[in-house]
C-alpha cells in the first residue's frame, strides 16, 4: 500500500505472515471472551520482529531499517489493523519514542530496554479535548525525593502486567506539567477493566493514589509535557491512521472479492453500475487515506516544519473516511454484513476504535484550524 | 547522443543565469485561472496576452530552451526528461508562457512527433517552438459527450484532399488558436474505432466558423466550431486513413499528462492561484465576516484544509506508484475522482462559508463575486477533462478488474443508435 524501501518491505512481509498465523480470525473471536488478550511470548517474538525498535536511534538500543523510523512503524501499523491484532503496538512506541528522545540514561538503560525487548509494554495517558481542561486530571506533588501522584487515566490499553503508564501531571501552583513513568504494579495504582467495541485490545480506568515515585521517573525537563505531548500526538495519529488504512484495506479487498462471487438476478453484484461506481469511490478513499497516512509518517519522522499540518489531516480524513468506507462495505454484503459471524465488524472494531481515542476527527480538524490560524498571522 | 549531452546541472546553471536575464518575474497577483475569476479578460486582453506568450516562446526558443526533449532536426535541444525538470525548476518564480503548454505542445506537438511524417514535423514543430503556431484540439462533438471515439464529424475523399463536415465543442482558446488536430469519421461501415482518422487544419480555413461559448460564470474562453465543406490536403492527414483511434489514445494520454509527467510541458512550477478557495484566504473572509471563532465555520475551514492536503498526497502517491509500476496507469483516475469531488465540495464550504456575502455582493467585493461564481460553475470540476463518472468505470473495470459495461456501439457506426430519431438514419 506504500511506497517503501525492500528493507521495509521485508518489516512488514514478516509482520504480515506473522500475524496471518497467529491471529486468524477465529482466534480474534476467541480473544473476544477473555479479559487479557496479551500474550508475553507472542509479544516478545514481535519484538524481535522489529515492533518496538524504530522510533529509537541504535544509539539507545533501537534501530530503523530506513532513515525514517515512523515510515516503517507505519507499515506495522497497517498489517496490525489489517489482522486487528492486539498489541499494544502504538502505546508501546509512542512511549519509546518519549523514553528515547527525553529519557535520562537511566530510563533508557531500565524500562527502555525492556520495552524494546519486548519484555515490558507501555501506555501513554492521554486524551485530548477542543474544549474543557483535561489538563488537571493528574496532580503530582513532591515528597523528599520523591514524587507523589494523585489522578486519574482514563481508557489506558491494557498490556502486559508489568508495564508503564506515561502520564502528564500538574505540579505547584503554575499548573505546569511534567511527564511521569509509572510501573502499573507500583503501590497505588488501581485498575479497573472497561468494556468497548474492540474484540481484541482490552481497556482500562486507572486511578493513582498517594502514588510513590522517586522524582527521576520524570521523563524530560520539568513543565515540558505539554510540548511533548503533541509530539507524541503526531505520532499517534499517524500510527492510528496507518491502522486505520489497515482495516480499510482488508474490509475493501474482502467486498471486492462478495462483489465477484455473489450473484443476484441471474449475474455477479459487480456486473451492477451502482455497484462499481461504489467500489470506485471506496477504492480511491483508500489510496487517499494510504497516501496522507504515508505522507504524515514522513514529514513527522523527519521532524518536518510541517510535520504536525499532516499529522493533524491525516487523523482527520483516515479517522473520518476510515468508518465510513468499512460501513459501506458492510452495505454491500447486505444482511451478512452485520453478523458476528463475517468478519467485517473486526475491521470496523478496529477503525473506529482508533478514529475515536488520542483525539477525534473533529478534534484533528480544529487542531489543523488553530495551526493555519497561527501560520496566517506569522505570515504577516 | 549521450558524449555530447550537458550535464543536467551545468544545464541548470546556465538556465538560472540566462533566466534571470531574460525572463520577467511572474505576477502572483495575477490571476490566470479562469474558472476562479470574477471578471473576465475582454478579447482585447486575451490577445495581447496570447501576444505576450508568443513573445516569450520566441525568446525559450532563442535562449536555447524551446522543446527540450525535442529532436534538434525540428528545432529542439535534443535533451533528456532531466533537462526540463531541471528547466521547469529553475524558471520558478518567472512568468512564461503557461497559457500555450496545453494543447500546443501536449497534446498536439506530441502528437506530431509520434505520427507526424517528416514533412509535417519540420513545417510545423519549429513554429511551435518559435511561439509561431499555436495549435488547439478539434476533438468533443455536441452530440458526444464523453464518447470521443463516437465522432459524427465527417471527412469525406475527394482525390488528393478531404472534405470535413460536421461540429466541434469545449476547443480551449479555439479563437485565437492558429492551428488544430482534429478528429473526424471516414469511414461508417466498420466500428466505431475502426473508422476514424486525424488531421491537421489551420484555424483560419474556409469554411470553419468559430463560436465563443459563455459559462455560467461569465468565461468565454470554451469555442464551438461548425465545419461547412472545409478542405484539407491529404498531406496533412496525421496517421493513417481509419487509424485515428491508435492516433487518438496517444493523443488522450499526452492531454492527461498535463497534470505531471510530459517531457515537452515547460514551467508547471508557479503554485496555481487558488483564488479564493485558498486557505488563508477563507480565514482572512471568516475574520472579516466576524465567524473565524465559530465552530461551525472552523470545522469548514479545516475540512476545506485536510481535503487539499489529502488531495495533494493522493497526486503525490499515484504519480509516484504509476512511474515506479506498483500501480497501472489507469490508476490516474483516482485522483481525477478525488479531486473533481474535492474542488466540488470545496465551492460548497466557501459558499457556506461567504453565506449571504457569497451571493450578494458590493462592486468592490471581488473574492465575494469569485465565492459565487465558483459555486455556480463548481460542476466543471467533476465534467472537464473526462467526467467523474467515466473515470469511476475506468476504476472499476480496468484497475480493479470489475465486469465491463455491455456495449451497445459494436456495430458498424451507421447502425449505432445515436438518439430517439438519428437511429440508423445517417
Amino acid at each position: 500500500m506504500f511506497t517503501q524501501t525492500a528493507d521495509q518491505d521485508l518489516l512488514e512481509a514478516t509482520t504480515e505472515q506473522y500475524l496471518a498465523a497467529t491471529y486468524p480470525p477465529a482466534r480474534l473471536r476467541e480473544l473476544s471472551r477473555r479479559d487479557s488478550t496479551f500474550d508475553a511470548a507472542l509479544w516478545k517474538q514481535g519484538a524481535e520482529l522489529g515492533w518496538t525498535s524504530p522510533l529509537v536511534p541504535e544509539s539507545a538500543g533501537g534501530g530503523s531499517v530506513s532513515d525514517n523510523g515512523l515510515a516503517d512503524l507505519l507499515a506495522v501499523a497497517f498489517q496490525f489493523g489489517r489482522h486487528a491484532a492486539p498489541g499494544p503496538l502504538i502505546g508501546t512506541n509512542v512511549v519509546v519514542a518519549a523514553l528515547g528522545r527525553w529519557g535520562s540514561a537511566e530510563q533508557r538503560g531500565g524500562p527502555l530496554a525492556e520495552l524494546l525487548g519486548g519484555t515490558a509494554t507501555a501506555a501513554w495517558a492521554h486524551a485530548p479535548r477542543s474544549v474543557g481542561r483535561s489538563h488537571a486530571a493528574v496532580r503530582a506533588a513532591r515528597s523528599g525525593d520523591d514524587v507523589v501522584l494523585n489522578g486519574t487515566a482514563s481508557r489506558v490499553e491494557r498490556g502486559a502486567p508489568n508495564g508503564y503508564l506515561l502520564v502528564a501531571a500538574a505540579t505547584g501552583e503554575d499548573d505546569a506539567r511534567s511527564h511521569y513513568l509509572v510501573p502499573f504494579d507500583a503501590p497505588g495504582v488501581q485498575t479497573s477493566p472497561l468494556g468497548g467495541i474492540d474484540l481484541t485490545r482490552r481497556h482500562l480506568a486507572v486511578v493513582l493514589r498517594d502514588v510513590t515515585v522517586p522524582a527521576t521517573s520524570r521523563v524530560g525537563e520539568p513543565g515540558t509535557a505539554d510540548d511533548h505531548d503533541e509530539l507524541l500526538l503526531d505520532l499517534t495519529a499517524v500510527l492510528q491512521a496507518g491502522e486505520i488504512v489497515g482495516a480499510m484495506e482488508r474490509a475493501f479487498a474482502t467486498t471486492l472479492r462478495w462483489t465477484h462471487d455473489r450473484y443476484s438476478f441471474g449475474r455477479p453484484l459487480g456486473s451492477y453500475q451502482e455497484i462499481k461506481h461504489r467500489m470506485a469511490d471506496l477504492r480511491t478513499q483508500l489510496e487517499a487515506s494510504a497516501a496522507v497516512a504515508e505522507k504524515a509518517a514522513r514529514r513527522v519522522g523527519e521532524g518536518g516544519h510541517d510535520a504536525r499540518t499532516w499529522a493533524s489531516a491525516a487523523k482527520a480524513h483516515v479517522g473520518r473516511a476510515g468508518p465510513e468506507v468499512i460501513q459501506d462495505c458492510v452495505q454491500l454484503h447486505g444482511g451478512i454484513g452485520v453478523t458476528f459471524e463475517h468478519d467485517l465488524h473486526l475491521y470496523l472494531r478496529r477503525a473506529t476504535v482508533d478514529a475515536q481515542l488520542f483525539g477525534t476527527p473533529a478534534y484533528f480538524t480544529e487542531r489543523l484550524v488553530r495551526l493555519l490560524n497561527a501560520a496566517v498571522d506569522g505570515g504577516r | 547522443m549521450s558524449e555530447t549531452v550537458i550535464d543536467v546541472d551545468v544545464f541548470a546553471a546556465r538556465a538560472r543565469t540566462w533566466l534571470a536575464e531574460n525572463m520577467p518575474p511572474a505576477d502572483p497577483a495575477k490571476d490566470t485561472f479562469f474558472l476562479h475569476a470574477a471578471t473576465h479578460p475582454t478579447d482585447e486582453q486575451v490577445l495581447a496576452r496570447a501576444a505576450t506568450c508568443r513573445e516569450l516562446q520566441r525568446r525559450l526558443f532563442d535562449g536555447g530552451f524551446a522543446g527540450i526533449c525535442v529532436p534538434a532536426e525540428y528545432g529542439g535541444q535534443a535533451l533528456t526528461p532531466a533537462h526540463q525538470a531541471a528547466f521547469n525548476r529553475e524558471i520558478k518564480g518567472y512568468d512564461y508562457p503557461s497559457e500555450i503548454q496545453a494543447s500546443t505542445f501536449i497534446p498536439c506537438m506530441a502528437v506530431l512527433l509520434e505520427f507526424g511524417t517528416e514533412e509535417q514535423k519540420l513545417r510545423h514543430i519549429p513554429r511551435m517552438l518559435r511561439g509561431e503556431e499555436i495549435w488547439v484540439q478539434l476533438l468533443s462533438e455536441p452530440g458526444g459527450g464523453s464518447d470521443a471515439a463516437g465522432a459524427v464529424t465527417s471527412a469525406t475523399r475527394d482525390g488528393d484532399r478531404w472534405v470535413l463536415n460536421g461540429s466541434k465543442i469545449w476547443t480551449t482558446s479555439g479563437w485565437w488558436g492558429d492551428w488544430a488536430l482534429c478528429l473526424a469519421r471516414t469511414n461508417w461501415d466498420v466500428e466505431k474505432h475502426r473508422g476514424l482518422t486525424v488531421y491537421s487544419l489551420p484555424m483560419s480555413a474556409p469554411g470553419l466558423q468559430i463560436r465563443q461559448i459563455e459559462l455560467v460564470n461569465g468565461s468565454k474562453d470554451f469555442c464551438e466550431e461548425f465545419l461547412t465543406d472545409v478542405v484539407v490536403p491529404d498531406a496533412d492527414r496525421i496517421g493513417d486513413v481509419d487509424a485515428g483511434w491508435s492516433v487518438m489514445t496517444r493523443w488522450l494520454h499526452h492531454e492527461r499528462t498535463i497534470s505531471g509527467g510530459s517531457p515537452y510541458v515547460t514551467g508547471g512550477g508557479n503554485r496555481p492561484n487558488e483564488g479564493p478557495y485558498d486557505l488563508a484566504a477563507l480565514i482572512g473572509a471568516a475574520r472579516r465576516l466576524g465567524t473565524i471563532d465559530d465552530s461551525a465555520t472552523r470545522a469548514l475551514i479545516g475540512e476545506a484544509q485536510t481535503s487539499s492536503l489529502v488531495l495533494r498526497a493522493l497526486v503525490e502517491s499515484v504519480t509516484h506508484k504509476m512511474a515506479a509500476g506498483s500501480l497501472p496507469h489507469h490508476a490516474a483516475a483516482m485522483p481525477r475522482l478525488f479531486g473533481g469531488t474535492a474542488n466540488a465540495r470545496r465551492a460548497a464550504i466557501a459558499t457556506e462559508l461567504y453565506g449571504d456575502a457569497g451571493v450578494v455582493w458590493s462592486p468592490d467585493e471581488e473574492t465575494s463575486a469569485q465565492v459565487g461564481l465558483g459555486y455556480l460553475i463548481r460542476q466543471a470540476s467533476c465534467i472537464g477533462g473526462g467526467t467523474t463518472e467515466m473515470a469511476r468505470n475506468v476504476i472499476a473495470e480496468r484497475l480493479l478488474g470489475m465486469p465491463r459495461e455491455r456495449r451497445a456501439d459494436t456495430d458498424a457506426f451507421r447502425d449505432v443508435p445515436r438518439g430517439p430519431q438519428a437511429s440508423g438514419a445517417h
